[in-house]
């Protein structure tokens, strides 16, 4: 069986291995959360055969159920807030000569991808907790609001990388056959820009339901998301529930970046 | 009234004018928002890191520099003088120590991994991404409770080494510093990866044929063709990867606990049980500033390889 392999110019030695090395180290941690979400036993670590049971337990637990629904209340309204001002911004900021303050719109919507996200939540909590004491509202208003400004650049990255893709002479065409700008906006600038549209909401989405440091900071008594739930539950005696509540972010994810990519690539693919 | 032709020049001008405003006007919401729920709110931990700490939180309006000043002297509770704070410097060092190692080791692991990705064909190439693409949207915390759940000791490595015999008593990795670097290795390696990836993807393949022609070996090829092209992926992964371990929170909390802080648990107590929030504010923004010049020095040399 041994011979030499052909010799190729685009092979060095060992990095093949480190490579494979490493999606392996990237995906057994993972991978064991999920098949220990269906062990049987309380372990970890001990195999005692397959069953739902965790499944169950997290699912029938109050705590859970509550920081779900104010996941998703949270994630749904800061996906909706963030990509609509984001889809505004973009129609403003792109497929336009520059102008002045350009450059300044741009580094304000980034914002959030450059400050460290401990600092942000640092600076939210000395803000929210002067109004809260000010106002006497506790309310989720606080982290729809942080979470819907933390969303945008995710939302006008992919929505503007879209419009710059796009194609004017259609909404020519359509001035030119005496559509009104709001009508030619509605019926062909509008579903031109969808993919990126969807594209940034499901990215705010997923942006909002994974965040920890921040909602740590601002969330009031009793106002527990998911990974705040999670991050609360490490402190004690780890359950295999929370490799089941793992398990199911996990799978929420891969299904929203699955469409994500396919979304995205017949974007790309038709422009 | 007869209304006299516009001048030239001016009804351009005034197109001009209405598309500015128009612009700005439909970015505006978004600045706004940015404005009350991220940006604006640093200029009051700015403000407050020059004020005096109060009784049990909050701060006193009375400025003066001493958060800045504990930042790295403490000042003697008998005799009033000051010394460095040897408890603070130890926290930063250990937050830029282990940013720097978890910088290396994502190099040593993610330039072989993006090299490998590169040089698949077509379709391969997009499965092989998809796949370093999934943990870096996964949750971070979910992936840091994935390592938890590898290192400690009732975890499965202990378990598994116990069962074979390889060792007696569970090795205590929880709660240290390497506890911390292996967490923030396996969670910031995709940000290492995907720069990476995008500069060897573009990479010219008939320099290194041309190389081998002129009678290099292996070594030399990797060293004087392909790493001098990659450099700025490497620039930009590192910077991608420092950033945030610099200003790691979540990681070095589960896995290192509380004796293993980085500034980022470190601020955080202040404004818990340390009640000093002006000391919290002027970490803070130290951070904060660190994170900016390592981001202008990035713009800088990524600029400079694109004019070249």
């Amino acid at each position: 069986m041994r011979g030499a392999k052909p010799f190729s110019i685009r092979r060095i030695p060992g990095f093949t291995m480190i490579a494979v090395t490493c999606f392996v180290l990237l995906y057994a941690p993972i991978l064991t959360i999920v098949v220990y979400s269906f062990n049987a036993g309380d372990s970890v670590a001990l195999w005692k055969g397959f069953s739902l049971k965790w499944y169950v337990v997290a699912a029938q637990n109050q705590q859970v159920q509550e920081a779900t629904l104010r996941s998703l209340v949270i994630a749904l309204a800061a996906s909706l807030i963030s990509t609509t001002l984001a889809t505004m911004a973009a129609l403003g900021t792109t497929r336009t000569r520059g102008f002045p303050g350009r450059t300044a719109i741009y580094v304000m919507i980034n914002q959030p991808l450059m400050v460290p996200e401990i600092v942000t939540a640092v600076a939210l909590l000395i803000f929210f907790a002067s109004i809260k004491v000010a106002t006497g509202y506790t309310g989720l208003g606080y982290l729809i609001l942080a979470h819907s400004a933390f969303c945008i650049p995710f939302a006008y990255l992919p929505i503007r990388a879209r419009m710059e893709g796009m194609d004017l002479s259609l909404e020519s065409a359509a001035a030119d056959l005496y559509a009104t700008p709001w009508r030619t906006f509605r019926r062909i600038t509008l579903p031109l820009m969808a993919p990126g549209i969807v594209a940034g909401a499901m990215l705010a989405f997923v942006i909002s339901l994974d965040d920890v440091i921040i909602t740590e900071f601002v969330k009031s008594a009793g106002q527990d998301t998911l990974p705040t739930y999670m991050l609360g539950q490490l402190r004690r005696a780890i359950t295999p529930e929370v490799n089941a509540i793992s398990t199911v972010l996990l799978a929420l994810t891969v299904l929203l970046l699955t469409v994500f990519f396919i979304l995205s690539g017949r974007g790309t693919a038709k422009s | 009234m007869t209304r006299k032709p516009p001048e030239p020049g001016v009804l351009e001008a005034r197109l001009e004018a209405t598309r500015v405003k128009r612009n700005w006007l439909l970015s505006l919401p978004a600045l706004v928002l940015l404005l009350v729920g991220a940006s604006g709110p640093l200029l009051i931990v700015l403000v407050y890191s020059f004020m005096e700490p109060g009784d049990y939180s909050g701060v006193v309006w009375k400025p003066t520099f001493d958060a800045w000043v504990q930042i790295f002297f403490s000042r003697d509770i008998f005799d009033d003088t000051l010394g460095l704070a040897d408890a603070h410097l130890t926290i930063f060092w250990r937050s830029v120590r282990l940013s720097l190692l978890t910088t290396l080791i994502t190099i040593a692991f993610g330039l072989p991994t993006a090299y490998f990705i590169a040089t698949r064909p077509g379709r391969a190439r997009v499965f092989w991404l998809f796949l370093i693409t999934i943990p870096f949207w996964t949750n971070l915390l979910v992936r840091t409770f994935a390592i938890l759940e590898m290192i400690r000791s009732e975890g499965l490595i202990n378990t598994w080494l116990q069962n074979l015999g390889l060792i007696s008593e569970p090795l205590q990795i929880m709660y240290t510093d390497t506890a911390v670097l292996i967490g923030m290795a396996y969670v910031y390696l995709p940000l290492m990866v995907l720069p990476l990836y995008a500069a060897i993807e573009r990479f010219d393949f008939r320099l290194v044929e041309a190389g081998y022609d002129l009678y290099a070996n292996r070594w030399q090829v990797l060293r004087r063709v392909i790493l001098p092209i990659v450099k700025p992926g490497i620039v930009a992964g590192s910077i991608l990867v420092f950033v945030p371990s610099l200003g790691a929170y979540v990681t070095p909390r589960v896995l290192g606990g509380g004796k293993n802080m980085m500034i980022g648990n470190f601020i955080e107590l202040q404004f818990g049980q340390g009640r000093n929030w002006p000391l919290g504010s002027s970490l803070s923004i130290l951070l904060l500033l660190i994170v900016m010049v390592a981001l202008l020095f990035y713009v800088r040399v990524s600029t400079r390889e694109s004019e070249r």
